[in-house]
């Protein structure tokens, strides 16, 4: 199958893109040595779903005014967005093997719109993404432009204040175009978000801040197409909150759920058992 | 075959070279040695107890750690809410989070009443290659405009130990640079004492002297002993304590005659050590022949850090070629 | 009177209502000696303080840090003139040093200064900073075993704050049942109405999603308020308690509360006497 698609896919197609992300993610850490293989597995699904299906891009052309944007709150799974802008056409695939290798190179720990066409905001300190979104939301309704803003954070970033400002700021707004999506994987560096600092009932608090939340399982494909569809007819004016509900680690059997894989170094060994467990769902 | 498992990353990048004798979370386990004593010491941080070696305290004392979170604002008003109930909170976070998300709590409802907390912070300066949100290379020109604060860089393993026993027994709040994780350990060999508010002149030297603090003391120690080698005579000032400053040993140091003076750190050229130490030398009128190192006033680059140190001139070959350069 | 033992001091409504008359009269002389100040928000908060200071708190006025009192944290600064009412009523302070307010080397600063001002717990002026140091002290008291309470008074446009939402998360979490928030919602802020700055509501669901135990009150009713105190002090519920206080600035002084709401409600000169004589001829009625 081809692997720069222009045509949104789906079903199978979109899976096997999920696939092939987790493998150039491995890929790009073992070539630094190490790397943050939860979060980025966790958000797999989600990312694949966005850039091969739902938002309106174009890799000749990554600063077209009308494009969707995309801010990855979570900037410590890099290697998952910028999997994603290389199948997508936005940078080539040689990169993948230059990331974090050297002072300089083009792809290192957190995306930079400096180096990195297709990226639309660079992010590290997490706590931001969401606030920038509802800058360019707004944007987007003064300048009459069609175009949506998808923030993805992590469920311990939505500890930061920060985040509820923009909450209730995009509800005052109406930014019907704001989009966030939490991967809700349930653990951050400290521990189980559940004993660092809980974040339920997560709905109830998003629902009260004046979104429309849906919640799902993040790693189900045909969920995220639906919940994420564009809604651009929709008179309601509420942003969107999508809770996505992910395995820290997912396709991987050594890492799913396993703490210490929020950030590590990685083995020849375990290299290689990883991508046969992934090469072995091709079947 | 199989290749050897590799260590480096670029976020825990160890500033530890090849053989140096290291130990491991200095700060986590003087702070539990310390707790045994001090029943008012309590350990928060802000989802960073891991990266700041406060996962040592604990796990020794789970009731006296508290988990706020990663909200930054949060664990410093939680901070100064504690320290007026007479507890000394140890508040961790990373450099970068202290100064520029929770200043104004800092500011504000710790410093302002002079509050005994303990701000305690890992990846000072450059000590990271992820990107300019991890940097912390202005941390020191934004604090030293606190009233009230005192302001501590240790150099290495020892100095961490003991600087971090001398802020308990100083009353009053206190922002301390951490290294973490192992620790080079370089300054017993010269059986230094720290004293807060003293800097220490470690090696003599009639060529040059240099003034630094924190990690770059173990560069320009290493630095002079390769000057040594080209019959240069290097000395070194250590500056542990930025603020107060300890104008009296610069100033003694600055106005002997016939020497090159190095000012060396690891921090933005601007608001840094070296701008307050020439600052005491104008203010007081003692001039010398003053050079300054540090990082550029810019977003520094993303990567692995030996690359970083060299391509901002704060490796010990960039400043052994730098000394020769001036001279 | 110092207010050590709460069990026989069930107080008469009317009392209630005596103690916050005279919180604004202090207050509207206060403003006079300046010919300014947040009077507005003074006069809409004083019902409020009176039920805080005469009808739940425990506290001693000659011994103001007292390890066994109930803390009141201002954590809206501005609010300062308002708050020294109350502890002037409550012997805090003595009742000359009102003509110093907002003078140099006074005790009573425009804005609420820790440092400055017997019975000030906290220093104001940046807002949002409150109820992060609550959690803390909260944190400190229940290692200390204590059973003191922390009452924290917050305004709406603090709300907008996101280290409050920061807060409110930990007092959850942490179980901080001898928390006690109160907001104002005078529905003021610098720039024009809360709900036009930055809308918050629906604000009960906000905070009982955030896992707090909620009341909604009107702040100038003083049963309603006290009720309210009451159950959020007996309550044994492990979590922390909000009170939320629906207040009309100005209240007291009908001129006052007629004038167009601006966050700084403006006085003119020979105004300040009418307000007294106003408040004082409304509270015969």
């Amino acid at each position: 199958m081809a692997l720069n698609p222009c045509q949104p896919l789906s079903g199978d197609g979109l899976t096997e893109m999920a696939r092939v992300n987790r493998l150039d993610a491995a890929r790009m850490f073992m070539s630094a040595g190490n790397g943050h293989f939860g979060s980025c597995y966790s958000c797999t699904e989600i990312i694949t779903a966005l850039y091969f299906s739902i938002m309106r891009i174009d890799a000749a052309n990554p600063d077209w005014p009308d494009r969707d944007r995309f801010i990855m709150g979570k900037g410590h799974a890099a290697p998952t967005l910028y999997s994603a802008l290389i199948r997508r056409g936005f940078m080539p695939e040689e990169w993948m093997d230059q990331y974090e290798k050297a002072v300089g190179v083009r792809l290192m720990t957190h995306p930079s719109r400096r180096y990195q066409p297709g990226v639309d905001v660079s992010q590290g300190s997490l706590g931001h993404g969401l606030s920038i979104g509802v800058g360019m939301a707004l944007a987007g309704k003064l300048d009459w432009r069609n175009y949506n803003v998808y923030v993805l954070m992590g469920d311990g970033e939505t500890n930061e204040g920060s985040v509820w400002e923009a909450a209730a700021s995009a509800s005052k707004f109406g930014l019907r175009n704001l989009v966030g999506i939490i991967d809700s994987n349930g653990l951050c560096v400290d521990g189980n978000l559940a004993d660092v600092m809980p974040m339920e009932p997560m709905a109830a608090k998003w629902q009260a801040f004046g979104w429309d939340v849906s919640r799902l399982d993040g790693h189900d494909l045909p969920a995220l197409l639906s919940a994420l569809a564009p809604d651009r007819e929709s008179t309601t004016g509420k942003p969107r909150m999508i809770i996505a509900d992910t395995i820290k680690g997912k396709g991987v059997s050594f890492m799913e759920n396993v703490r210490s894989w929020h950030a590590d170094s990685i083995s020849a060994e375990q290299y290689s058992r990883l991508v046969a467990e992934l090469e072995e769902r091709v079947a | 075959m199989s290749r050897p498992r590799m260590k480096t990353s670029a976020m825990i990048a160890s500033i530890a070279a090849e053989g140096q004798r290291t130990v491991s979370a200095p700060f986590g386990h003087t702070l539990v040695r310390l707790a045994a004593d001090r029943p008012e010491i309590v350990g928060m941080t802000a989802d960073l107890g891991k990266y700041t070696d406060l996962h040592v305290f604990s796990a020794v004392y789970p009731d006296r750690f508290y988990q706020m979170g990663m909200a930054e604002q949060l664990l410093f008003g939680a901070a100064a809410g504690m320290a007026r109930e007479g507890f000394m909170p140890f508040a961790t976070t990373y450099a970068v989070f202290a100064s520029r998300r929770a200043y104004d709590f800092i500011y504000m409802a710790i410093a302002e009443d002079q509050l005994n907390v303990k701000i305690v912070c890992a990846l000072p300066g450059l000590t990271t290659g992820y990107g300019p949100s991890h940097q912390a290379t202005e941390d020191l020109a934004i604090f030293r405009g606190v009233p009230n604060l005192t302001i501590v860089d240790p150099c290495d393993a020892l100095e961490i130990e003991q600087a971090t026993e001398a802020i308990t027994e100083h009353a009053g709040p206190v922002y301390m640079r951490l290294l973490r994780g192992n620790v080079p350990l370089v300054l017993d060999e010269y059986s230094y004492k720290f004293e807060l508010g003293k800097a220490k002149l470690i090696r003599d030297g009639s060529d040059v002297v240099f003034i630094s603090s924190g990690l770059m003391t173990m560069r320009t120690l290493e630095a002079a002993e390769f000057l040594k080698a080209d019959h240069i005579d290097a000395g070194v000032l250590h500056v542990s304590t930025i603020k107060p400053l300890d104008e009296v040993a610069l100033l003694a140091e600055i106005r002997k005659p016939g020497r090159l003076i190095v000012i060396v750190e690891n921090h933005n050229l601007i608001g840094g050590l070296g701008e307050a130490v020439m600052a005491s030398s104008m203010r007081n009128g003692v001039m010398g022949r003053i050079r300054h190192i540090g990082l550029p006033d810019a977003f520094l680059d993303a990567g692995a850090l030996p690359t970083l140190h060299d391509r901002y001139g704060i490796s010990t070959n960039c400043l052994v070629s730098q000394v020769k350069a001036w001279l | 009177m110092p207010h050590t033992q709460r069990s026989n001091l069930v107080p008469e409504i009317s009392e209630l209502r005596r103690r916050a008359t005279n919180i604004r009269e202090f207050a509207l002389r206060m403003g006079a000696v300046q010919g300014q100040g947040y009077i507005g928000q003074a006069l809409g908060i004083a019902d409020v303080l009176a039920v805080a200071y005469f009808g739940s708190m425990r506290y001693r006025s000659q011994e103001p840090k007292w390890e066994g009192r109930d803390r009141f944290l201002l954590s809206i600064g501005h609010y300062a003139i308002a708050l020294y009412g109350a502890l002037i009523e409550a012997n805090f302070i003595p009742h000359e040093e009102l003509e110093t307010y907002g003078s140099d080397n006074s005790r009573l600063p425009m804005s609420g200064m820790a440092h400055y001002t017997p019975g000030m717990e906290i220093t104001g002026g940046s807002l949002g900073h409150g109820l992060p140091i609550a959690v803390g002290m909260c944190l400190g008291l229940k290692r200390k075993k204590s059973n003191a309470f922390v009452y924290t008074l917050l305004s709406d446009g603090e709300l907008n704050e996101g280290a409050t939402w920061e807060a409110a998360l930990s007092g959850a979490h942490w179980k901080l049942n001898n928390l006690i928030a109160i907001v104002d919602v005078n529905n003021q802020q610098a720039d024009g109405p809360s709900s036009q700055i930055l809308g918050f509501e629906p604000l009960m669901d906000k905070w009982r999603a955030f896992g707090w135990w909620v009341e909604r009150v009107d702040g100038n009713e003083i049963e309603s308020v006290f009720a309210a105190f009451e159950k959020a002090r007996e309550l044994e519920v492990p979590q922390p308690r909000i009170i939320i206080c629906d207040t009309l600035m100005g209240k007291g002084v009908s001129f006052l509360e007629k004038r167009e709401k601006l966050h700084f409600i403006r006085v003119e000169q020979h105004e300040w006497n009418e307000a007294l004589n106003a408040l004082r001829a409304e509270v015969t009625v």
